[in-house]
């Protein structure tokens, strides 16, 4: 649909662009990114005809650009402008009525139904039908650039242009901005191309990436290609870490900041972990990097209290989460900042040890309720609902894990965890074979990102070694401690 | 649709009251009947060979001045903008007065030397005040074209003032001349702006939609399909030449092109499609009214309608600067 071929240009002798080829396909969106002075808007003047191109060719549906009118060429490209201040007002429909100037021909009106259907239509898309007769001064700045976007869309180009569209707009006229161009793209088959200042957006919306820098392709291609930590550190300079989108298999970054702010140093202690009445409970002076399967905040995330609720047996609540975010905050605690687990068993019986390697050391600390312990092999063949029986395994890291070794880390536990039970005897009563765990096991990793870099731990490494070693004693010293509570009350 | 009808009802309606009251009111009163009943000689002559031809030399140099006035603002995007505060008219004075000063007929052109000199007069200043303000700041701020305008006005004014001290003997007649006013001119005048103010008309009005998109900007009127340099010198000369010629005929007269087009836009909206013509009608009924009180309010005296537009010009001005400003500092 356009095709963009070693060109130069820019505003004064020395181009500012030099050498750019790319196409676009109809129906793509391509975004544009660089940073400031990188020749983005650049670029889009001088396809658009705004700045002189010094070589190369801009080819629109396969004929050069200069070989258009500036009607012609206007009914093949619509441009979307930055939003700027007017000196007299225009009512809204007027305003996206110019978007038919291309149409217009000879000297008296010659204003048709197509035209006015064109523009009702470029109104109801972008809804600011119901502004039609206010002028576009008295509207929002959201508003009065989706009145742009309708009088663009009057204009039924093939190619749309836009210009950092999204300029001074808050979060959610963001959204609907691009929503309604992605849509229209993809509906109308429209070919759009578009200058970004913010590259998650323009990787979330955008089908492919161009990264300029210094007015040339650094890179060119699908977002998960061009939004990468290195490309994007080369082109801008700045320090970022790419992870996916949580919806949509596109990549998103985040600034890592270099702050000049003290880190204070800290660990996790044996002695931090308490004994409540109802609950183990750690609180950490600072956040730990977290991963775990717990009942309030699973995942990963930053995290300074943690609590291993005790509740009775027959404990049984149609809306756990909002049962146990209850209790939370009963105690105090801020519910930003816990990660909380449940188990049948008491309090008092959770082993805590602390194991230390060259590295540094890690703390574990275990519950372990097996009154409802299954052999995943056999779990197929049990009907039982899910129920708070439940082997509860933590394990804080002082140390500067990966992701790598967070997921190990995870793995490690477990084998641990199931090497433990095997060794104890502890059988699935359905089967009768050896158990594996129980049905509602958790497990948490936590780290304090700081002190030695750990990148992976498997179980011959060195944070392998004590996680590994930590959950099984603790683990076996749970269930001892367990069996002799229920003998003990039984 | 029903504003707009009303909006042409009113301006045409205003633009016959305006002619009826110009041309009976007056030392002499002069009957609406004598326009078709020539009983009375008298009469009849005071209408058709004084009244009527001042009144409609006034509609059309209002007319010229408000429908530039309305063309420039659009084109420059700035409220403040007409051939006074430009400076246009001063160059359309220069001009003619250099015309005036040596004499000057052309062979071809004959009595159309006068409006064409004073035309190339006001598309020259045109060209150097915008190439300035652009020189001077690329955005072309309201301000620095005002600015521009008063450095070109005041320098044009100073080439007129020594060219009137040079010449004695008609001192008096260039001196009310260049103040402004119609009265005294006769059919002659009207012939020979007629066919300028056509020709600057229809310039201006095939660019009424080109005038639209301009309003946005020259990029955005690129972009939408708008040949913005060949349409801006079209805008350009049209305003130059209805400038030029109703200067040649009037002199200078203030505000007219500032206020007219303003209002215009204050009560039914800036689409130019309408805003053109109804600059246009109520220019003249503007510049008639004004005639008539010039003429009526010191009578036997007449005091140039010069005076009276700047009267009222001048503190729109002040008003419009100041809804500008505030608007900007919100």
């Amino acid at each position: 649909m356009l095709q963009v071929d070693n060109l130069s240009g820019g505003y004064g002798r020395e181009p500012i662009v030099r050498n750019v080829s790319f196409h676009v396909e109809k129906g793509e969106v391509l975004g544009i990114l660089g940073p400031n002075g990188s020749g983005k808007s650049t670029l889009l003047k001088i396809i658009s005809g705004i700045l002189p191109k010094q070589s190369g060719k801009v080819m629109i549906a396969g004929k050069p650009s200069g070989a258009y009118t500036q009607k012609q060429f206007a009914q093949q490209v619509a441009v979307l402008p930055q939003l700027h201040a007017h000196a007299f007002s225009h009512s809204v429909k007027d305003t996206v009525a110019l978007g038919r100037y291309p149409y217009q021909t000879g000297i008296f009106s010659s204003w048709s139904e197509f035209d006015e259907q064109a523009v009702q239509e470029a109104m109801n898309h972008t809804g600011v039908t119901r502004y039609e007769n206010t002028a576009i001064e008295l509207l929002s700045g959201g508003e009065q650039q989706r009145v742009f976007v309708a009088q663009a869309l009057a204009q039924q180009a093939p190619i749309l242009l836009l210009d950092e569209p999204t300029n001074h707009l808050d979060i959610a006229h963001q959204q609907q901005l691009l929503d309604t161009i992605r849509n229209q793209a993809r509906q109308k088959g429209i070919t759009v191309i578009s200058v970004f200042h913010d590259i998650n957006l323009a990787a979330l919306y955008c089908d492919r990436l161009l990264l300029l820098k210094n007015g040339e392709v650094a890179s060119i291609g699908v977002p998960q290609d061009v939004v990468l930590e290195p490309e994007i550190h080369h082109v801008y300079n700045a320090r970022v870490k790419t992870q996916p989108h949580p919806e949509m298999p596109k990549p998103q970054m985040t600034l890592l900041p270099n702050l000049q702010e003290k880190v204070e140093l800290f660990s996790v202690k044996k002695a931090d972990i308490t004994i409540k009445e109802d609950h183990v409970l750690l609180q950490s002076s600072q956040s730990l990097k977290t991963i775990s399967s717990a009942v309030h905040n699973a995942g990963l995330g930053w995290y300074k209290t943690f609590v291993n609720r005790g509740v009775r047996a027959d404990y049984m609540i149609d809306d756990v989460q909002r049962e146990n975010t209850d209790y939370l905050r009963t105690l105090g605690y801020h519910l930003t900042d816990t990660v909380a687990m449940m188990t049948a068993v008491s309090p008092e019986h959770v082993e805590v040890e602390e194991y230390e390697g060259e590295f540094g050391s890690i703390v574990v600390a275990v519950t372990a309720g097996v009154g409802n312990a299954v052999d995943v092999s056999k779990s197929w063949q049990r009907e039982d609902i899910p129920y708070i029986g439940t082997i509860n395994t933590w394990v804080f890291v002082n140390g500067e894990l990966s992701e790598e070794a967070f997921v190990q880390a995870l793995i490690t536990a477990t084998e641990a965890k199931v090497k433990a039970l095997q060794d104890e005897q502890v059988k699935d009563p359905e089967s009768g074979t050896v158990a594996t765990g129980t049905s509602t096991d958790s497990v948490l990793i936590a780290s304090t990102q700081q002190g030695e870099y750990l990148p992976y731990a498997g179980p011959i490494t060195q944070l392998g070694k004590l996680i590994g070693k930590g959950v099984y004693d603790c683990t076996v010293r749970a269930i001892h401690s367990y069996r002799l509570a229920v003998g003990e009350h039984g | 649709m029903n504003k707009t009808v009303l909006a042409y009802v009113v301006s045409i309606a205003t633009l016959l009251v305006a002619i009826w009251l110009g041309v009976s009111i007056g030392t002499v009163k002069i009957p609406i009947e004598t326009l078709w009943n020539q009983a009375d000689a008298t009469a009849s002559n005071i209408l058709w060979k004084i009244r009527m031809p001042r009144v409609l030399l006034a509609g059309i140099v209002g007319a010229s001045l408000a429908i530039s006035g309305a063309a420039f603002q659009g084109l420059l995007k700035n409220p403040l903008a007409d051939p006074y505060t430009l400076g246009v008219s001063s160059g359309a004075s220069v001009g003619a007065v250099i015309t005036l000063f040596f004499g000057i007929s052309l062979p071809i052109l004959g009595a159309f030397t006068l409006p064409v000199f004073s035309m190339m007069g006001a598309a020259i200043t045109m060209f150097l005040v915008i190439g300035f303000a652009r020189m001077v700041d690329r955005s072309m701020k309201m301000e620095t074209i005002i600015l521009t305008g008063i450095i070109f006005g005041s320098f044009l004014g100073s080439v007129l003032s020594l060219m009137i001290a040079l010449t004695q003997e008609e001192l008096r007649q260039i001196v009310g001349w260049l103040l402004g006013s119609v009265s005294m001119r006769g059919w002659n005048y009207i012939l020979m702006v007629l066919p300028f103010f056509f020709i600057g008309t229809c310039m201006l009005w095939l660019n009424r939609r080109e005038l639209n998109a301009l309003l946005f900007g020259e990029e955005r009127a690129h972009h939408l399909g708008v040949n913005v340099k060949q349409r801006k010198l079209m805008i350009l000369l049209g305003g130059s030449v209805l400038t030029g010629s109703a200067v040649a005929v009037s002199g200078t007269i203030g505000f007219v092109g500032l206020v007219v087009p303003h209002m215009t836009r204050m009560l039914w909206g800036s689409d130019h499609r309408h805003v053109l013509p109804l600059s246009l009608c109520n220019g003249a009924s503007l510049l008639i009214i004004c005639d008539l009180v010039a003429r009526t309010i010191i009578s036997p005296a007449e005091l140039p309608v010069g005076v009276i537009t700047a009267f009222i010009g001048a503190p729109v001005f002040a008003y419009i600067f100041y809804k500008q400003r505030r608007k900007g500092a919100m």
